[in-house]
């Protein structure tokens, strides 16, 4: 178990995976940052993301990596109204009623899924789906990797976005102090709207870059709900570089206590990890004071 | 004793419903909405009372179904003194898992999530351990008869799981009236501000959530019983977490009734749209999640705080002098 | 034609039993139809379970619809089916079998998880009404001792030890090749029980276990486990997992370029899966399995694949399981010619079947188990998947090794 042939295969393969859970947890993250709500619709939204990937590529012919650049906004716009036109509403702005209406959208759309989809579990088939990167001690995967490329343009994006334009410092604003914000004038509902659609746009592009080597099913995107939780809280909330190191560190961890202890008991990892995180240093590794 | 007349009377009205219902599929639904209740009422003391949101009481309920199970199985413990002992592990656990969570002083999200790392801990653990079956899971014995908690008839599962949440609402009561529950309060509204008036927050927040995993922790007893089959996704998984939360926020967090008006309502709700759709797989949940947004969408004070809304809203059509006739005998 | 058949078979069937049941088979003929017998299908279509649970009621429905196409139960009428969701929960399960016993039903087929099996013959048991599990494999469902339950399929008692002598066969008859082994399964009932009884009695046959690996249900990437197995390079892997899993699985050692003498699954989830052949053959090639299969030299099992396949839907094992509880349960109901629970019941357990598609014989029910109910070994050749052993089933030789 501890030869260098498996360690280095290991956290490699952790790396890559940490990479498919910081395109999850990065529009978590922002959603978390700002809203202060744990969005549990979060889940249900990639798995809708995912049957779009599906669809776009069955129905259009559309190769994920290009519909990517169709969904993202789309799915961009479908948060935004989420957010704008039902979630904000129904919530009256409590945080602990947003978590319930998330959780009504979320078993509202996991359930339109299953209606209309059935629950077959379905996958595309594209040609580099099985190639490899031949590294010696190991093959990665092609798509995985591209993966892994995709996280840092993605977070470099966003953290630009944050840090540079109109949009991300209002987003800022409003996630630091709201009623400031207000008081300057900065519509915070319209704020809120644009941080979900790009929390949500930032999930159709994880579903995209995760399809060719996953499958889509109703119930597919809960799998990854609990670890991106985990990371947003373990890199603290609303930091963009905090969501993609987590990422990383989760990744890692998750593989080699997967190692260590097996695949099922390995599991754990994953969460003393975030136990011991948080008990030490509580508001994660790069959060503001809760 | 005035005040837990309101009690008393939800209490007997609901201890009749099985001399007049014979159906015992209704009985069953009852059985498991008061069940949910009570892990609702569990949760509603550390969240509705004390503002402290956890999204893993699953670890309580699970840990009182397991301990109740394994000591049946294993070692041959009775089922009554098996329940006493599970209730006590949940209460256990839920003061060490207060002690250390809110030494680091954890709040808010950070403390829902790190209670739910430790429900998946848990979780896991129970599905690799050789004790509790791993993952073939722990099956009880069917054996028939009040001596092993399996009773014949669902009517007396029924007053059992009815007697439990007659307790648990008596222990919110209390909590209301207490000086126990005022600092509860009192730090779930501003902890800062109650420290500095010299309540030890810590202190309060743990022994709310001692209670709280006891009570949860019942619940899983009863599952264990009613059921005879758990293993750890059952026992541990993030089902019962939510369903404890969801009942205890819709009823209305932080009152007595709360979290059983929540069950009653979101348990129809969920058989009146199965009943209406009949076989669409799906459709009947979609359905069920919109009318869950609409009721917070109208109520967001959950049932309890509508009624309260409600009233007040009715209530202000007495004319002012009556008010400060109010005011004058309080 | 599969209608002339089926009465064919009836008939031959009642005229041997006429003897038996004397008096009641002749009129009964003769009798007009009566008020429908109300029969309750349940299934997990909704949840984690969907899938399978929608299969199993496909399965189940297209044997109702034939029955009272063909003019129903002799002497009863025809079957109403009563649906339910069990949502894949226990807890739905028996709130389910609650309201079909208060809405009357005559019978119980489905379940299809074992944990949900469990609570939900429990509950019929209470009311004595009569429950065909289709699937559900654990063992502890039929040694608890209760009458109503009947298990019309193997256990995983019966699935292990079928798997480990059939597999010691195709080892022995190609000279030995595999030695070593790595199992993967599933961590929650159906994977941990099974895998326990195979680490008890493969090292009996001459196999050396080199680990078992268990994984959770969903598990998100197999990348480890795959590294696991290429650094201990065993002869065969013997995986049993639910399809996501399994063809996850099978993808990362395609990917991993895992080279092994054979994949030997037991209940492989997709391993004698229409669809995982389809949409990937390569991955799929020449994997063994020892799981639930119809008999395929029955032409009405045969016929109901065609029926299925031009609904746009896989035959799965949920489908013939299912149709075949159903046929049982009729069959069951002309002999007990009642809706009675008790004589149903009776019916049941005197049972001796033979009308169904499985290859499983005449059927007997001993203690609610059917004896004759046995797992067949499938291998994926020529993009299809062939049934190689036993040999009375068997339309294709075994290839193994796997060729390199």
């Amino acid at each position: 178990m501890l030869s260098a042939a498996i360690l280095i295969p290991a956290v490699l393969n952790g790396l890559l995976m940490g990479a498919v859970y910081a395109l999850v947890a990065l529009g978590l993250t922002l959603i978390y940052g700002v809203l202060h709500i744990i969005n549990f619709a979060h889940g249900a939204l990639l798995s809708a993301a995912l049957f779009a990937a599906f669809f776009a590529f069955k129905l259009l012919g559309l190769d994920p990596y290009v519909a990517l650049f169709l969904l993202a906004p789309l799915f961009f716009v479908l948060g935004y109204g989420l957010q704008r036109f039902v979630i904000g509403p129904a919530s009256h702005g409590d945080d602990r009623n947003m978590l319930l209406v998330t959780l009504g959208i979320a078993v509202i759309i996991e359930n339109a899924l299953l209606y209309n989809f059935r629950g077959d579990t379905r996958t595309i088939d594209v040609p580099y789906a099985f190639q490899t990167f031949n590294l010696g001690v190991t093959y990665l995967a092609v798509p995985r990797v591209v993966g892994f490329v995709a996280v840092f343009v993605v977070a470099l994006a966003l953290w630009l976005l944050m840090t540079f334009t109109d949009v991300g410092r209002a987003i800022r604003a409003v996630a630091k102090e709201k009623l400031g914000a207000q008081l300057v004038g900065i519509d915070v509902a319209h704020v809120y709207a644009m941080t979900f659609g790009l929390g949500t746009a930032c999930v159709a592009i994880a579903a995209c870059l995760l399809i060719p080597t996953y499958y889509v099913n109703p119930g597919v995107g809960n799998a990854f709900v609990l670890v991106a939780f985990t990371i947003v809280v373990l890199g603290g909330m609303g930091s963009v570089p905090g969501a993609v190191i987590g990422a990383f560190v989760i990744g890692v961890v998750e593989s080699l206590s997967g190692l260590f202890l097996g695949e099922s008991l390995g599991q754990i990892g994953i969460f003393l990890i975030f136990i011991a995180v948080l008990l030490l240093r509580p508001t994660g590794l790069f959060g503001a004071r809760a | 004793m005035k005040s837990f007349v309101p009690t008393a009377i939800v209490i007997a009205v609901l201890a009749a419903v099985p001399l007049v219902v014979q159906s015992n599929a209704t009985l069953n639904f009852l059985v498991v909405t008061l069940m949910i209740a009570l892990a609702g009422q569990g949760w509603n003391i550390l969240g509705g009372y004390g503002g402290q949101y956890s999204f893993g009481h699953a670890a309580f309920f699970g840990t009182g179904a397991y301990v109740t199970s394994i000591l049946q199985v294993r070692y041959g413990v009775n089922a009554w003194p098996g329940f006493a002992i599970g209730i006590a592990a949940g209460a256990a656990l839920g003061a060490v898992i207060g002690a250390l969570t809110f030494r680091s002083g954890l709040r808010g999200s950070y403390f829902a999530l790190v209670t739910l790392a430790f429900a998946e801990v848990l979780r896991i653990v129970a599905s690799v351990a050789p004790i509790t079956g791993a993952g073939v899971g722990t099956l009880m014995t069917l054996e028939l008869g009040a001596r092993t908690f399996q009773f014949q008839s669902r009517a007396a599962f029924y007053w059992v799981i009815l007697a439990l949440v007659a307790v648990s609402l008596v222990i919110a009561e209390l909590i209301e009236r207490s000086r126990f529950g005022t600092w509860l309060v009192a730090v779930r509204e501003n902890e800062d501000a109650a420290s500095a008036l010299g309540v030890d927050a810590r202190k309060v927040k743990t022994a709310a959530m001692t209670i709280s995993g006891a009570i949860t922790a019942a619940a899983g007893c009863f599952y264990a019983q009613y059921f005879l089959f758990i293993d750890s996704g059952i026992a541990y998984g993030t089902w019962i977490s939510v369903e404890a939360l969801l009942t205890a926020i819709i009823g209305g967090v932080g009152t007595v009734f709360g979290p059983l008006a929540g069950a009653l309502v979101v348990k129809s709700l969920g058989e009146a749209t199965r009943l209406m759709i009949g076989d669409a797989p799906g459709l009947d949940l979609i359905i069920y999640g919109a009318v869950l947004v609409l009721v917070i969408w109208i109520m967001p004070r959950g049932l309890i705080g509508g009624i309260a809304d409600a009233r007040k809203i009715f209530g202000r059509r007495k004319p002012a002098a009556m008010s400060t006739e109010q005011v004058r005998h309080g | 034609m599969p209608n002339q058949k089926y009465l064919l078979n009836r008939r031959r069937f009642l005229a041997t039993t006429a003897v038996a049941t004397g008096a009641i088979a002749m009129p009964s003929i003769l009798r007009a139809q009566g008020a429908p017998v109300k029969l309750g299908v349940l299934h997990p279509v909704t949840g984690a379970l969907s899938y399978s649970g929608q299969q199993g009621r496909l399965g189940a429905t297209l044997a109702i619809e034939e029955i009272n196409a063909a003019g129903g139960i002799k002497g009863l009428g025809k079957i109403d089916p009563v649906l339910g969701d069990a949502q894949s929960t226990p807890e739905g399960g028996t709130a389910e079998v609650e309201k079909m016993n208060s809405a009357g039903v005559a019978a119980i087929v489905g379940g299809y998880a074992s944990n949900i099996c469990l609570a939900t013959t429990q509950a019929a048991a209470r009311y004595e009404l009569p429950y065909v599990v289709d699937v559900g494999v654990a063992d502890g469902i039929v040694t608890r001792g209760l009458k109503n339950t009947f298990r019309f399929g193997p256990g995983f008692g019966v699935i292990a030890k079928t798997a480990l002598a059939n597999l010691a066969a195709i080892n022995d008859a190609a000279g030995k090749p595999a030695k070593t082994v790595m199992i993967v399964h599933e961590d929650s009932l159906f994977g941990s029980g099974l895998a326990k009884l195979l680490n008890a009695q493969l090292p009996a046959q001459g196999f050396q276990i080199l680990e078992t690996i268990p994984h959770p249900t969903p598990t998100r990437d197999f990348n480890n486990v795959v590294l696991k197995i290429k650094a201990q390079n065993p002869d065969l892997v013997i995986p049993a997992s639910y399809y996501n899993e399994y063809v996850l699985l099978a993808r990362t050692m395609q990917q991993q370029q895992v080279k092994l003498k054979g994949i030997y699954s037991v209940l492989g989830g997709a391993a004698s899966s229409y669809k995982f052949v389809k949409e990937f053959p390569e991955a799929a090639k020449y994997i063994m399995d020892c799981n639930h299969w119809f008999d395929p030299r029955n032409p009405k099992a045969v016929a109901l694949k065609k029926t299925v396949e031009d609904k746009g839907q896989f035959y799965t094992y949920e489908v013939y399981m299912n149709y075949s509880c159903i046929m049982l349960v009729a069959d069951a109901l002309q002999r007990a010619a009642s809706a009675d629970r008790a004589k149903i019941t009776e019916a049941l357990a005197s049972s001796t079947f033979a009308g169904h598609l499985m290859p499983y014989g005449p059927t007997k029910f001993v203690n609610g188990q059917n004896e004759g109910a046995a797992p067949v070994n499938t291998q994926v050749l020529d993009n299809d998947i062939k049934v190689i052993l036993p040999a009375t089933f068997a339309n294709a030789k075994p290839v193994f090794p796997m060729p390199a």
